[in-house]
């Protein structure tokens, strides 16, 4: 088999890998979490000082290539951005020999975004340096569910008893999925919001304690956090349910907000689209979140460098 | 199709007990093989006279040589991932005499020439082969093939197994004309319009997972109107390849109440393995029919057992590692199977399940024979070919992929302990493998 011939082929993940967060133990979130909290962007810090890392992309990003790319040179390190197009990706190169190329040139990280769920996994089994999801398919997007919580945890206490409602397409986000298993692991309440489109059943086995709710204000009364969910206007295309009835039925008002807690906070992943999921008032209202979601993927993700390459310290 | 043209000669199988279903034979005997036939079958020690060679089967089961009747053996075409050379040479190491072919190969078997090229003592067969031809041009499901001259070529049952024939009319015509030629048509039941992009079974592994998932409807839906079909048009035979779902056994139940001439497989893996065994993004567990849940496993348990599934087959799907270490979605369907077959029936089926050894040895021989027609096989009547296998259902054993000969590695199986591993396969009389 061909991993044989690499002497570097491992069968576990490298140490340091942050490949979802269904499988990352609860003592090792927080501490994650710990750490992102005493990383500042505006004050660097050198611990990867001469660490190479290599931000490979396959899709299309802005604010998860970008803070990667900050978080990494806030750290001291060098990052090196590889696009499937203009590389050999497009000469039809396999994932596992771009790994194994990038592995040669002298990376010690790679941060992996790829259209298809697993492809993390795959990379991280056949090599030995750490791999981190920057999000896979509609897997899990990691980073942003720990940016998230560290967001909650800058306005809430803790997680525990806490209600939340996530609204939209639940079926083909990676946020989701990682959200999910994070708030669910230390105790919070959450409710997938959606048309049975984005919210089909089985998203409720996911985790335990998940509800499933058609009704956007019956999902929203009394929480704490309402999380949005970006939808891709093709993908209402074939769908039962039409944009203007999703608008209707689920788009997040200021009369639907109200039902919510008073010092409830809305939250996005972006990037928003103002008019479908939220309302501008509510994007750019007192209440929303989005702008400091941004803000925090840097030192979470800083954290997250820091860990990969054992200086968590 | 045996490689050397010599008279094997007799061989005595003595002190083995001998399970034959068809012959209805659960006894010891010992069995005399003589001129690639069987010459005689008697309680131990009553065959007088000598013969050629002896083989001693004490504490081992002797039964008529096992049929396959789903294997890829890749050529023509694809004989990086296997040759027929290889892939009868791991059928034999898996006890079966006799394989079935499918015709989804490069290019596709849809004429009488590649049907009897399949069939010539060139290509190297250890093992009896028996191809099954395409059911349309190209397998595209548009225009029927020459279905009597692929017959008289030696093509057991047509079929695009790969792909389903979808088009009602198609289906429809495929079913008639294999009324007329005696001839079973094999459908490989899955409706696409559903399955697009789809890499497992739909169910809660497929969403943690993030990938799209098969429904288990877009299987039995096309049964069912296969089933439809087949008890319309008198006399055709409809055959189910890999059948993995309940609702699917439910309409083979269905036509086989209504005397339809319907008759279903089903795989080691599927009858073993559940859609959450595909871990983190294993594809060795990603074939086509997918794994399938814990209540399909179940309700196919349940038909082994009870007679309505008429076959094991391994759906023997040899792929090259590098079409397998890629991206879930990406990668090849399909897993070898056929030297883990016997392992896995007699360790899950007999040894889990209380399925009686003499239902298994059905499933291998009788059962797979009637479904094709396989004359003078399947049972080791006087006169039938001299195809046994033996075997003994008590050896413990770790299967080692690395070790199959196979020439690809595409198994979920690697390193499982099994109870049950055979002994001898024995094709015309000849010993074709025997275990170190």
């Amino acid at each position: 088999m061909m991993h044989r011939l690499h002497s570097y082929a491992m069968n576990k993940a490298a140490r340091g890998s942050l490949l979802g967060i269904e499988h990352m133990e609860g003592k090792d979130i927080l501490a994650l979490l710990k750490l992102a909290r005493r990383m500042n962007p505006q004050k660097p810090r050198p611990l990867l000082r001469n660490k190479r890392i290599v931000l490979l992309f396959y899709e299309a990003s802005t604010r998860t290539r970008s803070s990667f790319e900050i978080a990494a040179k806030s750290l001291g390190a060098i990052t090196t951005l590889v696009q499937s197009s203009g590389s050999s990706i497009e000469k039809g190169e396999s994932l596992l020999d771009t790994g194994y190329t990038l592995r040669a040139v002298g990376a010690d990280a790679i941060v992996l975004r790829h259209p298809c769920a697993g492809a993390p996994h795959l990379m991280a089994k056949h090599l030995d340096i750490p791999v981190i999801n920057a999000g896979d398919g509609m897997h899990e997007h990691p980073s942003q569910a720990l940016l998230d919580a560290f967001t909650i945890l800058k306005h809430k206490k803790s997680f525990k008893g806490l209600q939340i409602a996530i609204i939209g397409d639940i079926y083909h986000s990676r946020v989701a999925r990682s959200a999910c298993h994070l708030l669910s692991r230390f105790g919070a309440k959450v409710t997938l919001c959606g048309p049975a489109e984005f919210v089909p059943e089985v998203a409720a086995t996911l985790t335990p304690g998940l509800r499933v709710s058609r009704h956007v204000e019956e999902a929203v009364r009394g929480v704490d956090v309402i999380m949005l969910l970006r939808v891709q206007k093709e993908r209402l295309g074939g769908q039962k349910i039409g944009l203007q009835e999703y608008i209707a039925h689920y788009q997040l008002t200021p009369a639907r907000l109200k039902l919510a807690k008073r010092d409830a906070i809305v939250m996005h992943p972006g990037p928003i689209i103002r008019g479908l999921e939220l309302t501008a008032e509510i994007a750019d209202g007192p209440q929303s979140v989005i702008i400091d979601e941004v803000h925090n993927g840097v030192p979470t993700r800083m954290a997250i460098l820091a860990r990969a390459l054992g200086k968590a310290k | 199709m045996i490689k050397d043209k010599s008279k094997p000669g007799s061989l005595l199988i003595k002190g083995g007990h001998l399970i034959d279903p068809a012959a209805k034979i659960n006894a010891p005997m010992d069995v005399l093989l003589r001129d690639g036939r069987v010459a005689e079958i008697a309680l131990p020690n009553k065959i007088r006279g000598g013969a050629d060679e002896k083989f001693d089967a004490r504490s081992l089961i002797v039964a008529p040589g096992f049929i396959d009747l789903h294997v890829h053996l890749r050529e023509p075409g694809q004989s990086y991932k296997e040759t027929i050379a290889t892939g009868t040479a791991a059928a034999a190491a898996g006890g079966f005499t006799s394989v079935c072919t499918m015709p989804n190969t490069a290019p596709v078997v849809d004429t009488a020439e590649w049907v009897a090229w399949l069939r010539h003592p060139e290509r190297g067969a250890v093992v009896n082969i028996f191809p099954i031809a395409a059911a349309t041009r190209l397998s595209r499901g548009a225009s029927l093939t020459d279905f009597s001259a692929l017959q008289r070529a030696g093509a057991v049952a047509v079929t695009d197994d790969g792909k389903p024939i979808l088009d009602d009319e198609v289906m429809r015509a495929a079913l008639r004309l294999g009324a007329e030629l005696n001839l079973p048509v094999v459908q490989h039941a899955e409706d696409t319009r559903l399955t697009e992009g789809c890499p497992m079974h739909e169910g809660p592994t497929s969403f943690r997972l993030g990938l799209r998932g098969m429904p288990a409807a877009a299987e039995a839906g096309v049964v069912d109107r296969d089933v439809n079909l087949a008890q319309q048009i008198r006399e055709s035979r409809l055959h189910v390849a890999h059948l993995s779902t309940s609702d699917a056994l439910k309409a083979v139940r269905r036509g086989k109440r209504a005397k339809a001439r319907v008759t279903c497989e089903v795989t080691p893996h599927h009858f073993t393995l559940l859609d959450e065994n595909v871990g983190e993004y294993d594809t060795n567990f990603k074939m086509n029919p997918p794994l399938r849940s814990a209540s399909d496993r179940e309700a196919i348990l349940v038909a082994l057992a009870d007679g309505t599934v008429d076959a094991i087959a391994t759906d023997h799907a040899p792929h090259a590692a590098h079409e397998k270490q890629v991206e879930f979605e990406r990668a090849a369907f399909g897993i070898t199977g056929l030297e883990t077959a016997l392992a896995l029936a007699i360790t899950k089926l007999h040894r889990e399940h209380k399925i009686p050894l003499t239902r298994i040895v059905e499933l291998f021989t009788a059962g797979p024979a009637r479904v094709f027609d396989l004359r003078s096989r399947g049972s080791l009547a006087r006169g039938n070919f001299a195809d046994v296998t033996i075997f003994d259902p008590k050896k413990r054993w770790t299967f080692e992929a690395a070790k199959s000969r196979s020439l690809s590695r595409n198994t979920p199986f690697d390193g499982w302990q099994f109870t049950g591993k055979v002994v001898a396969t024995i094709v015309g009389g000849k010993i074709v493998y025997r275990a170190d």
